[in-house]
């Protein structure tokens, strides 16, 4: 309990400890928090950025992905329209073809027709001829009758 | 008993001392028969103090060598631990001890922030050795009373206080530290008529100076006494709160010598008390740091 030199001993010893933290201990320690401080903060502000850009991706993905539905949409209804206008086109064609052969044949049918008409007339006035000739008893001069054989193949 | 519970206590509470003897001493040597040899020193002499007599009779030519040691070597070991963890620090995952450095560290810089207005690097290592170092002096004082001494006197140390805050020299040297840095600062920010002046034109002040010349003296004593009382109150207070607990538990282990009963009443008392001064020991090496961070703080502030 006697004051001596030991508070002198203790002075110094302070006076080295605080120093020696003051140099060696508190800065590096502090620097270190700070920096972990730092970069936990960092690291933290990145994450939230991060799931931004996600969100921001994702929106536009989806976007995206509407839009291109909407263009195959899109396309598959030209697709059809093309289609429907195809076949009616064909169909078109091929009804105007069948009625094209259609008239043809029936041209064709209605020339055989009155050809088989003209031999049939021929053929008539030539029996009537002979029919007559058979009645008459007598030729009938095809030649000298041929006005009246004419008009009566045109009656026929 | 009596005798010997005196001799225990005095015992205990005497400091290992290493000093000079004046020339013309009188040692008296207790032989091992208990017969009292008588020799005096013929010269001055370097030596260590066979009591606490003699202790005193080397003045301030002598060194309490257990308090400066253990002091000393609680110290050192702490700002090995600390200067290893700096070493180590990184600013990936902290772990272990490295957290618990790092846990004081933020304690401290948080303390320091709140309480101190100014800026100065010193403060914060200032305050985290002070509170960390008072712990572990105070701490010393949980280890049970005889451990420590009992091993030293198997060695042949005759005296071993082994809790360095129980020592006025060692709290004293502390918070004189701690006086001289207030000094130093305070005329340092505010100037020498800055200090001056706050010693001397408060608290009373008046605008006619034949008033003010009376006030000054005043004021003068006030302040002297106001600014001599922090550096003792702040020494005293860590020194009585730590002696009077030493002095507890020096009286409870003196009950394990005096009967069963009483040793196991003892027993609870120790642990009790152990547990009471976990308390005590934190509270006062945080109102230490706290008093030099506030006393500190008050000195960089110019009014």
């Amino acid at each position: 309990m006697n004051i001596n030199a030991t508070l002198i001993g203790q002075i110094i010893t302070f006076g080295v400890f605080v120093w020696f933290c003051m140099k060696f201990v508190w800065p590096y320690l502090l620097t270190a928090m700070q920096e972990r401080e730092k970069k936990i903060a960092d690291g933290l502000d990145a994450a939230n950025r991060a799931a931004r850009d996600l969100e921001l991706a994702q929106e536009k993905a989806s976007d995206q992905l509407r839009e291109s539905k909407e263009k195959a949409a899109e396309i598959i209804e030209q697709a059809n329209k093309r289609a429907n206008q195809i076949i009616d086109e064909a169909k078109e064609a091929a009804r105007s073809e069948g009625d094209r052969l259609v008239a043809a044949a029936q041209a064709e049918v209605e020339q055989e027709v009155n050809r088989a008409k003209e031999d049939l007339r021929k053929q008539v006035s030539e029996l009537a001829v002979a029919g007559a000739a058979k009645i008459l008893g007598k030729s009938v001069d095809p030649a000298a009758h041929s006005e009246l054989l004419n008009k009566l193949a045109d009656e026929l | 008993m009596a005798g010997n519970s005196q001799e225990y206590i005095s015992h205990h509470l005497t400091n290992l001392t290493y000093g000079k003897l004046p020339a013309g001493y009188v040692r008296h040597e207790v032989a091992e028969d208990g017969t009292v040899h008588e020799h005096e020193l013929t010269t001055a002499t370097w030596t260590m103090a066979h009591n606490s007599e003699e202790a005193a009779q080397m003045g301030f030519t002598a060194v309490n060598v257990d308090s400066l040691g253990w002091s000393f070597g609680l110290g050192a070991l702490l700002m090995f631990l600390f200067w290893r963890a700096a070493k180590k620090a990184t600013t990936g995952v902290p772990t272990g001890f490295q957290n618990f450095v790092e846990m004081i560290v933020e304690f401290i810089d948080n303390t320091v922030k709140e309480a101190f207005h100014g800026r100065n690097p010193l403060i914060a290592p200032l305050a985290m050795t002070i509170f960390t170092w008072v712990f572990m002096m105070n701490f010393m004082d949980l280890i049970p009373v005889d451990v420590l001494p009992s091993i030293f006197g198997a060695m042949g140390v005759h005296f071993m206080k082994v809790v360095p805050s129980t020592d006025v020299n060692i709290t004293m040297g502390m918070s004189l530290t701690v006086f001289a840095m207030m000094i130093f600062y305070s005329i340092k920010v505010k100037g020498i008529s800055g200090f001056v002046g706050e010693l001397t034109l408060q608290p009373f002040s008046a605008k006619n100076p034949v008033v003010q010349a009376i006030f000054i003296p005043i004021n003068l004593i006030l302040e002297s006494v106001a600014l001599i009382a922090k550096p003792i109150s702040l020494a005293l207070r860590l020194f009585g709160n730590m002696y009077a607990g030493e002095m507890i538990f020096i009286l409870i282990a003196l009950m394990f010598s005096a009967g069963a009963a009483l040793a196991i009443m003892g027993g609870v008392l120790q642990w009790a008390w152990a547990v009471f001064h976990i308390l005590v020991i934190t509270l006062q090496a945080f109102i230490f740091m706290m008093l030099t961070i506030v006393y500190l703080s008050m000195s960089h502030e110019d009014h």
